[in-house]
C-alpha cells in the first residue's frame, strides 16, 4: 500500500524542483517582510521617509557639479538634473535589489537556522520593498519632470511609456538574479562579499548613468552594450526624455540575459538553501 | 489507514569537523569531478561515530546515524540525551532547517517547529506588528492570525502593551509573546526544543498545560526535546534516548527516562588497568581511578546536588629512591571551567614514599557541587612539590543531577558551585541608627 505523505524530506531534491505552490502559501509572509522593511527603516529618525528623497537629490546635486560642470560630460541636451535623476533612481533600484538580496543568507542566518519557510520569500521581499522605495523616488522624478515642462522644455511622449513596467521588471530581475547567485556563493566563500560592495560601484560606471550612450563610439560602445543594464537605462531615458537608445534587439538581449540570470540564480539558491546552515 | 503521521527512515547527518574554508575549493572540485564521472561523493563515505570522548580520526563526523522511528497521531514523543547526542540536529532535520545526508523523513499534515521563541521579532515594531510577523514566519496566514489575535495577546498577558515597541518589553515578556503566538499555531505536528527553560515558573506551567491541551483535544502530535526529566515525564507519553547520534532506547516515557539516567551516570566513573598495560612512564603509572557517591558505593547511584563524592586514585611508583609525592587533580565542569584544584600538596597530606603502589582517597564534601557534568581533566603525580612525574588527562567524569525540590527555579543552572552557606537570620526589634 502506498501511503500519501504531505511532506517528504530527502537528502537532495531535483535541480529543477521549485515549489511554487508553497511559495504562494507563504504570500502573507512576503507582505509582512515588506512591511517590516519599510516601517522599521526610518524608525526613530526625525525626517523619516523624507530620507527617501534626500538621498537621490543630494546624489543628483553632486553629479551636476562634478560630472556636469567640472567634467562637462554632455547630457544630450537634456537638463542636467533630469538626466542624472532618471539614471539615479533606476540605478538605485537595481543596486538595492542586488545588494539586499546578495546578503540574504548571511543576514538571516539566525531566522533561517530556527524556522523553515521558503527561503526565496526573503529575497523576493527585498525586491518588493525596493519597489516601494523606487516609486517614492519616481514621484520625485516626476515632480522635477513636471517642473521642467512648465518651464517650457518640450518632451514628446509616445506609446513607449507603456514599456516602463517592463523596464522596472528587468531591473528587478537582474538585481534579484545576480543577488541570488552571490548570496549562495557567499555562504561558502565570504570573499565575494567584498566584491559585491565595490562591484556595484564599478558597474555603475559601465552603465550610462552619468554619460549618454551617444557620447561613445566604436569598440567602447560595443563593450558597454554587453552590459544588459545599459540597454535598460538607455530605454528608460528614451521613454521619458526622448533622448537615448531604444532598440528592439537591445531590449531583447537584456530580456534574455535577465531570464537566464534569474533562472540560474533560482537554481543555485534552491540548491544552497538546503544546507547553507552547515557551511555559513 | 494507518495512524502514523511521522516516519523517519535511516536518517543520517554528517558534519565536517574543523574549520570550513581551507581546502574547500579543492574539495568542491573533487566532488564535482567524481560526480561527472558518475562516482560517489568521495567525502561522504568516511566519517566516524559522534563520540566526543574520543579524538577525531577523520575530518567528518556523523551527528546522526541511521535513525529510524515512527510517531503516531496524538503522541507526545520526548527526545532526551546528553549534550551533543544529536537531539538538536534531529529537530533541525525534521524542521527542514538543514537537509539530511542520507535517509528520509515523511510527514502528514502541517509541521511547525519551535526551536526558538519569537523568531524574527523586530525590536522596533509593536507587539501587534510582531504577532503578525512572527505568526507569518511560523506559517500562519494573515486571516488566521487576525482570528486568534485577541486570544494570543491575552495568553501572553500583554493586553496593555499591544502598541508598544517590543524593545521596551522585558525579556520575559518577549518570550511570553513569542510562545503565545506559537501556542496558537495549529499544526498537525509540533516540534518543540527546550524553549520552556526560559520564562518564570508560572508561565512554564501555563505553557506545558497549553501544550497538553493542544494534543488532547486536537489529536495533534508533539516532538519535545528537553533536559528536564520532570517536564518530559509529565508531558510526554513516549520517549526516545539518543546517544552519540544513535537511538539508544525507544519506548514508554518512564522507561526512557530510567534508561537515560542509568546511562547518564555510569559513564567513566571507574577505570582500571592491569599493571602491565597501565598508562604511565618509567617513573610512574596509573593503575586505577574511580569515584562513588559518598555513602552509596553502588556503581550507578545517582549523584544529586547536595551529595558528596569520593575519589580513589591508585598509582604505581617505580623509582626506588624515596621522594615527596603528591597527587593533584583538576576538576572541570561541562563548560570547561576549572572548578577547583584538589591536591595533597596543599593540605600536606602527601608523603615521602619509595617504590610501590600508593593510593590516594579524596572526598568532596556534601553541599558543594552544582548540577551538571564534572570531569577530572588532569590527574597528576607530583614529585617534591614541583616536578610532574606523570599526568593523565580526562580520567573520570560524572554527572550531578538536580535534586527535585518541588517548584521554584526550574531554569538553567545558576553558578558553578552550589555551596551550603551558614546564614544567620533574625528580626531586630530594637533597631536604631
Amino acid at each position: 500500500m502506498k501511503e500519501k505523505w504531505d511532506l517528504v524530506i530527502k537528502p537532495s531534491k531535483g535541480l529543477l524542483n521549485f515549489n511554487f505552490k508553497e511559495l504562494w502559501r507563504y504570500r502573507d509572509l512576503l507582505t509582512m517582510f515588506v512591511k517590516r522593511d519599510v516601517v522599521t527603516l526610518y524608525k526613530q529618525t526625525v525626517l523619516g521617509p523624507i530620507w527617501f528623497f534626500i538621498q537621490p537629490i543630494m546624489t543628483m546635486v553632486v553629479y551636476v557639479v562634478v560630472f556636469g560642470n567640472i567634467a562637462e560630460i554632455p547630457t544630450d541636451g537634456i537638463p542636467q538634473p533630469l538626466f542624472y535623476l532618471s539614471g539615479i533612481i533606476i540605478w538605485n533600484y537595481f543596486s538595492e535589489c542586488f545588494i539586499q538580496t546578495s546578503d540574504t543568507f548571511a543576514q538571516n542566518q539566525n531566522i533561517f537556522g530556527k524556522v523553515y519557510f521558503p527561503r526565496l520569500i526573503m529575497p523576493m521581499s527585498k525586491v518588493a520593498s525596493g519597489l516601494i522605495k523606487f516609486f517614492i523616488q519616481f514621484f520625485l522624478f516626476l515632480g522635477v519632470f513636471i517642473y521642467y515642462m512648465t518651464q517650457g522644455v518640450c518632451f514628446s511622449f509616445s506609446l513607449s511609456l507603456l514599456l516602463i513596467p517592463y523596464l522596472i521588471m528587468l531591473m528587478a530581475g537582474l538585481g534579484l538574479g545576480f543577488g541570488l547567485i552571490f548570496t549562495s556563493m557567499t555562504t561558502k566563500y565570504r570573499d565575494l562579499k567584498f566584491l559585491v560592495q565595490f562591484g556595484v560601484q564599478l558597474l555603475m560606471y559601465a552603465t550610462p548613468i552619468i554619460y549618454p550612450m551617444s557620447m561613445l563610439e566604436g569598440r567602447l560602445k560595443d563593450v558597454i552594450y554587453l552590459n544588459p543594464l545599459a540597454h535598460v537605462v538607455e530605454s528608460f531615458k528614451y521613454v521619458f526624455l526622448g533622448q537615448g537608445d531604444l532598440s528592439f534587439y537591445g531590449l531583447l538581449y537584456a530580456s534574455i540575459f535577465t531570464a537566464v540570470i534569474v533562472f540560474m540564480g533560482m537554481l543555485i539558491f534552491n540548491k544552497t538553501e538546503r544546507n547553507f546552515v552547515d557551511t555559513i | 489507514m494507518s495512524d502514523i503521521v511521522l516516519k523517519v527512515d535511516n536518517l543520517s547527518k554528517q558534519y565536517r569537523l574543523g574549520e570550513i574554508g581551507t581546502g574547500t575549493i579543492s574539495h568542491d572540485l573533487n566532488r564535482w569531478f567524481a560526480k561527472i564521472r558518475g562516482k560517489e561523493d568521495p567525502y561522504s563515505i568516511i566519517g566516524q561515530v559522534n563520540d566526543r570522548t574520543k579524538k577525531a580520526e577523520s575530518d567528518f563526523v556523523w551527528a546522526l546515524k541511521d535513525i529510524n522511528f515512527e510517531v503516531k497521531r496524538g503522541e507526545i514523543l520526548g527526545i532526551i540525551g546528553k549534550n551533543g547526542a544529536g537531539k538538536s540536529t534531529l529537530l533541525k532535520l525534521i524542521s527542514r532547517i538543514t537537509a539530511p545526508t542520507t535517509g528520509s523523513i515523511k510527514a502528514k499534515g502541517r509541521t511547525a517547529s519551535l526551536l526558538e521563541v519569537g523568531t524574527g521579532m523586530h525590536p522596533e515594531m509593536t507587539a501587534r506588528e510582531n504577532v503578525y510577523l512572527n505568526g507569518a514566519i511560523m506559517g500562519m496566514t494573515k486571516k488566521e492570525i487576525t482570528r486568534k489575535f485577541d486570544e494570543i495577546i491575552s495568553f501572553a498577558g500583554c493586553d496593555m502593551y499591544v502598541d508598544t515597541p517590543v524593545k521596551r518589553f522585558s525579556s520575559g515578556m518577549r518570550v511570553r509573546l513569542g510562545f503565545a503566538v506559537a501556542a496558537f499555531l495549529e499544526p498537525e505536528i509540533l516540534i518543540v526544543d527546550e524553549v520552556l527553560a526560559v520564562g518564570d515558573a508560572e508561565f512554564q506551567k501555563k505553557a506545558i498545560g497549553k501544550m497538553k491541551d493542544v494534543t488532547n483535544d486536537g489529536g495533534r502530535t508533539v516532538l519535545f526535546v528537553s533536559h528536564n526529566m520532570e517536564s518530559v515525564k509529565s508531558l510526554c507519553n513516549r520517549g526516545m534516548v539518543l546517544k552519540n547520534g544513535m537511538v539508544q532506547f525507544l519506548g514508554g516515557v518512564e522507561e526512557s527516562v530510567q534508561n537515560y539516567i542509568e546511562h547518564y551516570v555510569e559513564e567513566n566513573r571507574s577505570r582500571k588497568w592491569p599493571r602491565k598495560e597501565a598508562p604511565g612512564n618509567h617513573s610512574a603509572a596509573l593503575l586505577s581511578a574511580n569515584l562513588q557517591k559518598d555513602g552509596d558505593p553502588a556503581p550507578n547511584a545517582i549523584i544529586e546536588t547536595g551529595d558528596g563524592v569520593v575519589f580513589n586514585f591508585v598509582f604505581d611508583y617505580k623509582e626506588s629512591r624515596e621522594v615527596q609525592l603528591d597527587v593533584t587533580f583538576h576538576l572541570f565542569d561541562e563548560m570547561n571551567t576549572l572548578v577547583f584544584v584538589g591536591s595533597t600538596g596543599k593540605t600536606g597530606d602527601g608523603g615521602v614514599l619509595g617504590k610501590g603502589v600508593l593510593e590516594a582517597v579524596c572526598k568532596i564534601p556534601k553541599n558543594l557541587l552544582n548540577e551538571g557534568n564534572y570531569r577530572i581533566g588532569r590527574l597528576l603525580l607530583v614529585q617534591n612539590r614541583g616536578t610532574v612525574l606523570y599526568e593523565y588527562k580526562d580520567v573520570l567524569s560524572f554527572d550531578v543531577v538536580r535534586r527535585n525540590m518541588g517548584l521554584g527555579w526550574q531554569g538553567q543552572k545558576l553558578g558553578v558551585v552550589y555551596p551550603k552557606l551558614d546564614w544567620e537570620f533574625k528580626s531586630i526589634s530594637n533597631y536604631n541608627d
